[in-house]
């Protein structure tokens, strides 16, 4: 059967065969990485949920439940906080791997089973700070406004904050292809990563300045006269205030800031100028901050300043990185927004879903909490009693993490729908074991905005269910008379009617247009219409056509080191695991190769600390301590280190993380905070 | 002192003054804020005024980012008074201004050396003659190269060096006259200052050394500058760059405590607790400042103080930059402290090439670095600034401030590999494992191991191992450092 990875944006094409309970993968054209490979394992592997699982009193142990007991308790414990509660009281916490199908389901689910407030999702901590950037650059978000094959054709490529080579390894064969055609690429990282070695130009800044690096480009673009100012003068608004404010930003202070040397910069600009067609990528590195947004539009305003987006070939774009990042921030589950990439406090956005979905407009809750917020607020005053969470581990996977985790061990019904006993599902009252991804229909949204069909190749075990199911037998439960269909073809027909007219418009995408192979990027209004690979190439999503710079400037840190916490703490990806590794630690071959998490410092500060390669140590932040083994290297900057959070327990990279957010995402900032790391005979001392 | 809401008025518009009203406003939109400009243009950036000389950058490209709409701007605006027991200031419109909190951001003046001919009996300069200190003078410098031939450059500093670059970009024949015995002797050393000069040289200009100007030549226009050994260089443009004069005279009349400047505390507080001053016309712990960093490092925290935030200005480090077309110098901290003092935990690392224009010296004082002069190579320059300005403890090892290191990958021998060499980093396939299927394609191999089929950069590492030889695989491999380990 042919379809899809089931990790991150890339999608890559797989064909599964079934053998014996699990299956056997083969890589499509575009090649898999490791995760891929290996992602079949987890389908008969023993250590997948097979049965329901109930908490008798706070203190009592999982025990086997049958899914009727299961889902009575949740329906009564979700009727119990709403009542003294009220409607609020029941929060949901989706993820950026599900499905639009689920995705959209569990916004429904949330709004009109439950009319409650409290939905968001994991999204919150990776695409966020990219989605606010966009849209208030261009009026849109979709990560990429080109297609991936645009990569090949690019004369420079500026990535800013990605590892792609060991987060999606497929799309270097692109930038090999790239630089074969003659193209370059500069990767601005702290760490010199594969992707950075595989660079024409490595600027090696310090983490948390990517904005002032930003502003320091656009600055010599300016001296060196590389604007195009005719591009400016048609397709923008704003251009005045950006170029006042990037006149503070000249090398010597940029230096200062980044740790990147004048020759650089200037390299740098030049590239990019030199280049037919320059293209500008963001991910995490730059995005998950407490200015995140801000380094976002100084990405575009420099991008904007080269007459880059909307033309062929060129542009800004954004790296979405969970396996449905793209499609899972369109369609409800984030706390301010309806199906359709619509907004939740638009009168007429509201007319139409509610009219879609057979409610009154006025039953439809305001926007609630951001992620962060929202799990902050649990078991608090004004916050839920009761929580559902599908495909997410916020335990490994939320900032401050320890303080997460106590505020769901406040909850009075903590309730996980997942395919293995995550750390989060660990914690939970009742643990709802559902189907993977090869085991049911879906789509998803690639990183691209390209809808993709996943197939079903094979059964579920007996005893799991459809994340589809749970939500519609706990629905039913709950007394709600709307639809919450259990075929996802059927929950994706509702999702096109709810699209329709839409930013993310998915009313002329039909499961028969993808499994007949077409490669439809929305908006697709209609069943006639090609879909849109190109976004821009006319006007932008704005009301006037124009893209909008946006004038920013680097704040001072937001948690600067100390003699306490001297040095940088950022966090990241190896390429055996993805994400909160629920999954990937399952899988031995992966687990054998990447067994534990690690942080990684130069030889530089080894010597400084005296410690050595492969010793354990206590990296510690204001925030708590982790326990982990040194990896010196050369690679990272003496004046950071690098730990990834992949891992549970004492090992968890989020223990350390801090809980600032940006004021506009709400994204925490991952990518860096002040820390100390000391050797176990003193820490313990 | 009630910080909400009280009325601060800053004196002066210029880099310093500019830059605290935006810090207030960040902190503060709805801060009551009123700035007086004697320059009736927008707050522009002082740092690029040798670039628009240069014709590098039109003049109405270096305005500083827009003053906020609450705030009063008062531009053209002299105050000629100030009076403190009324916590007034009065303008050379007659009109009062009312403050809590008076800010003065008075900069400073060009230094006119006394000089004879140089002015005329009614004080102003004899025609042709220019310092070079504000946007009406580089316009008036434009002006004029454009009917000039030739310059003289009073002054070798940092300053005078960028206006002799300037002028240079106008096709003029330029001369600098400097009265110390080396360029920039403020920041550089005496052996920098040589390499400075060859460069400069180099460049085309003549520099004079050691070499006062005495007179400047010349009746209605000018026609020279006569030097203090009786020499006489010609040029129909002298640009005056001699150092500059903190402006005091406001706050001297105030009855403030002045001493090369206005004295102020870690407050940023003069010896009146509700007047403060920062930046050019300050003098704070024994320091007056001439550089834009240090003026907005005081800002910042005047900006905390007055919307009632805690804190404290210590001081700054000092990074000096000059950047003149190939010419490119940094300079930071103490950079000669080896001609006064020998003593112990004092290291000076230095390297020469007077031929390529290129000094580069470290000054590391117990494992820390406390001074640095890089010339004609910068590559390090993000480095050394930053362990500079944080004082980083220093490894064993100091050269990789010095030069840059290898960073390119070596090249892959697939021939060499041990077995146990990881070749796929991504799906963690070894040599051995790809020797061991004694296959002959690249695709063949991937069936078998799924080398190459992750990121793709190690293709041409398999197919060396395919044929069992270096070949064609010699090459630094995109996206694979083979055999080295990784992070996965």
């Amino acid at each position: 059967m042919q379809t899809r990875c089931p990790y991150c944006a890339l999608q890559c094409a797989m064909t599964l065969t079934p053998a014996g309970a699990g299956a056997v993968v083969e890589a499509g054209d575009g090649g898999l990485c490791r995760k891929g490979w290996t992602s079949a394992a987890l389908l008969d592997s023993p250590r997948r949920l097979t049965h329901p699982w109930v908490r008798d009193g706070r203190h009592g142990r999982l025990r086997e439940a049958t899914w009727d007991e299961a889902l009575d308790r949740v329906a009564d414990g979700f009727r119990r906080a709403q009542d003294s509660g009220g409607y609020d009281a029941v929060g949901v916490f989706g993820g950026g791997g599900l499905t639009n199908e689920k995705a959209y389901l569990l916004g429904k689910f949330a709004r009109v089973a439950l009319r409650s407030s409290s939905i968001d999702y994991n999204g919150r901590f990776c695409m966020s700070s990219a989605t606010a950037g966009a849209l208030r650059a261009f009026g849109l978000d979709r990560g990429m406004p080109f297609p991936l094959v645009d990569l090949d054709d690019a004369g420079c490529i500026l990535l800013v904050g990605s590892n792609l080579a060991e987060t999606m390894p497929p799309v270097m064969q692109r930038l090999v292809r790239q630089r074969e055609n003659g193209g370059t690429l500069i990767v601005v990282d702290p760490r010199r990563t594969p992707t950075a070695d595989a660079a024409t130009l490595h600027l090696q800044v310090q983490p948390g300045t990517d904005l002032a690096l930003a502003n320091g480009l656009l600055f010599l673009a300016i001296e060196l006269g590389h604007v195009d100012e005719a591009y400016i003068a048609a397709r923008t608004t704003g251009w005045g205030d950006v170029r006042r404010a990037v006149s503070a930003s000249w090398p010597a202070q940029v230096e200062r800031a980044t740790g990147v040397s004048e020759p650089d910069l200037r390299r740098a600009v030049q590239l990019l100028a030199a280049a037919d067609r320059a293209m500008v990528l963001t991910a995490r590195g730059a995005e998950q901050h407490a200015h995140g947004v801000d380094t976002v539009s100084a990405f575009v305003n420099l991008a904007l300043a080269l007459g880059l987006p909307g033309r062929p070939g060129a542009g800004w774009g954004c790296l979405t990185g969970q396996g449905n990042g793209q499609g899972g921030r369109e369609h409800g589950q984030r706390a301010d927004q309806l199906p359709g990439y619509r907004r939740l406090d638009d009168p007429a956005a509201r007319a139409h879903v509610a009219a879609v979905w057979g409610i009154d407009p006025d039953d439809l809750p305001a926007p609630g909490r951001s992620a962060y917020e929202l799990l902050e607020a649990l078991g608090s005053g004004g916050g839920p009693r009761a929580l559902l969470l599908m495909g997410s581990n916020p335990v490994v996977s939320a900032p401050r993490a320890a303080h997460v985790q106590s505020r769901l061990a406040s909850l009075d019904l903590l309730v996980v729908a997942d395919v293995v006993l995550s750390e989060t599902a660990a914690m939970a009252d009742v643990v709802l074991p559902v189907a993977q991804w090869a085991e049911e229909d879906g789509t998803t949204t690639d990183l691209q905005g390209r809808v993709l069909l996943r197939r079903r190749a094979l059964d579920p075990p007996p005893g799991v269910r459809t994340d589809l199911h749970v939500l519609a037998g706990l629905a039913q439960r709950l007394g709600c008379t709307a639809t919450f269909p259990v075929e996802p073809r059927e929950v994706f027909d509702e999702l096109r009617l709810a699209s329709s007219g839409g930013p993310a418009d998915y009313a002329g995408i039909s499961y028969d247009r993808l499994a007949a192979g077409e490669a439809l990027h929305w908006p697709c209004p209609l069943e006639s219409s090609p879909g849109t690979p190109r976004l821009f190439l006319e006007r932008f999503a704005t009301p006037d056509g124009r893209a909008r710079f946006v004038a920013v400037s680097q704040p001072p840190s937001a948690e600067p080191v100390d003699e306490d916490f001297p040095l940088l703490l950022t966090t990241g990806r190896v390429a055996a695991h993805y994400q909160s590794g629920a999954q990937t630690r399952r899988i031995d071959e992966l687990s054998g190769d990447a067994p534990a998490a690690f942080v990684e410092l130069h030889p530089f500060l080894a010597e400084r600390l005296d410690v050595a390669d492969g010793e354990r140590v206590r990296v510690s932040t204001r925030r708590g301590e982790a326990f982990v083994r040194t990896r010196v290297s050369s690679d990272i900057r003496p004046d950071t280190v690098f730990v990834p959070f992949h891992w549970a327990g004492r090992q968890r990279a989020n223990l350390l993380t801090s809980d600032a957010l940006d004021p506009t995402s709400k994204m925490p900032a991952f990518k860096v905070c002040a820390a100390r790391i000391d050797r176990l005979e003193e820490a313990l001392r | 002192m009630s910080p909400q809401g009280q009325r601060v008025v800053v004196i002066g518009n210029g880099m310093a003054g500019a830059r605290v009203v935006d810090e207030i406003c960040r902190r503060d939109p709805a801060a009551r804020v009123t700035v007086f400009g004697t320059e009736e243009r927008p707050a522009y950036n002082r740092i690029l005024l040798s670039d628009v000389l240069a014709g590098q950058r039109r003049h109405d490209e270096i305005a500083l980012t827009e003053c906020p709409p609450n705030v009063v701007q008062r531009l053209g605006t002299s105050v000629v008074r100030i009076d403190r027991n009324a916590r007034t200031v009065v303008g050379e419109d007659r009109s009062t201004t009312q403050y809590d909190a008076l800010v003065l951001a008075t900069g400073s003046t060009a230094l006119v050396p006394p000089v004879h001919g140089i002015a005329g009996p009614d004080g102003l300069l004899l025609s042709g003659v220019h310092v070079f200190r504000t946007l009406d003078d580089c316009e008036a410098i434009t002006a004029a190269a454009g009917r000039a031939r030739t310059a003289v450059v009073v002054g070798g500093g940092l300053l005078g060096l960028e206006a002799a670059r300037g002028l240079l970009r106008h096709g003029l024949r330029v001369e600098v006259v400097h009265g110390m015995d080396h360029l920039m002797e403020a920041q550089l050393d005496p052996t920098g200052g040589a390499v400075l000069r060859r460069a400069v040289e180099a460049l085309g200009v003549t520099v004079h050394l050691g070499s006062f100007a005495s007179a400047v030549t010349g009746g209605r226009r000018v026609t020279g500058v006569r030097l203090a050994n009786g020499r006489h260089v010609d040029a129909d443009l002298v640009v005056l760059a001699c150092g500059i004069r903190p402006q005091v005279d406001l706050a001297r009349a105030a009855g403030l405590s002045i001493g090369r400047a206005i004295l102020v505390d870690d407050g940023l507080r003069t010896d009146d607790p509700h007047v403060f001053a920062i930046g050019e016309c300050a003098q704070h712990r024994d320091q007056v400042y001439g550089l834009v960093a240090p003026a907005w490092e005081q800002a910042a925290v005047l900006a905390d103080l007055l919307t009632g935030r805690p804190a404290s200005y210590t001081g700054s480090k000092l990074v000096t930059r000059l950047k003149a077309m190939d010419l490119d110098v940094a300079a930071m901290g103490d950079t000669a402290p080896e001609l006064a003092d020998c003593g112990g935990g004092l290291e000076v690392l230095s390297f020469a090439d007077p031929v390529r224009h290129v000094y580069k010296k470290l000054v590391v004082r117990d494992g820390v670095v406390t001074g640095a002069i890089l010339l004609g190579d910068l590559s390090t320059v993000g480095e050394v600034t930053q362990a500079f300005d944080r004082a980083t403890p220093l490894p064993e090892a100091r050269l990789h401030l010095l030069f840059r290191g290898g960073g390119d990958t070596a090249p892959v021998d697939p021939a060499g590999l041990e077995d146990d060499a990881t070749v796929c980093t991504c799906n963690g396939v070894r040599a051995g494992t790809i020797r061991a299927t004694q296959l002959r394609t690249v695709a063949a191999v991937a069936l078998a191991t799924r080398a190459t089929t992750g990121c793709g950069g190690c293709r041409g590492v398999v197919e060396g191992l395919l044929r069992g030889s270096a070949g064609a695989a010699l090459q630094p491999v995109a996206g694979s450092a083979v055999g080295e380990r990784r992070s996965a």
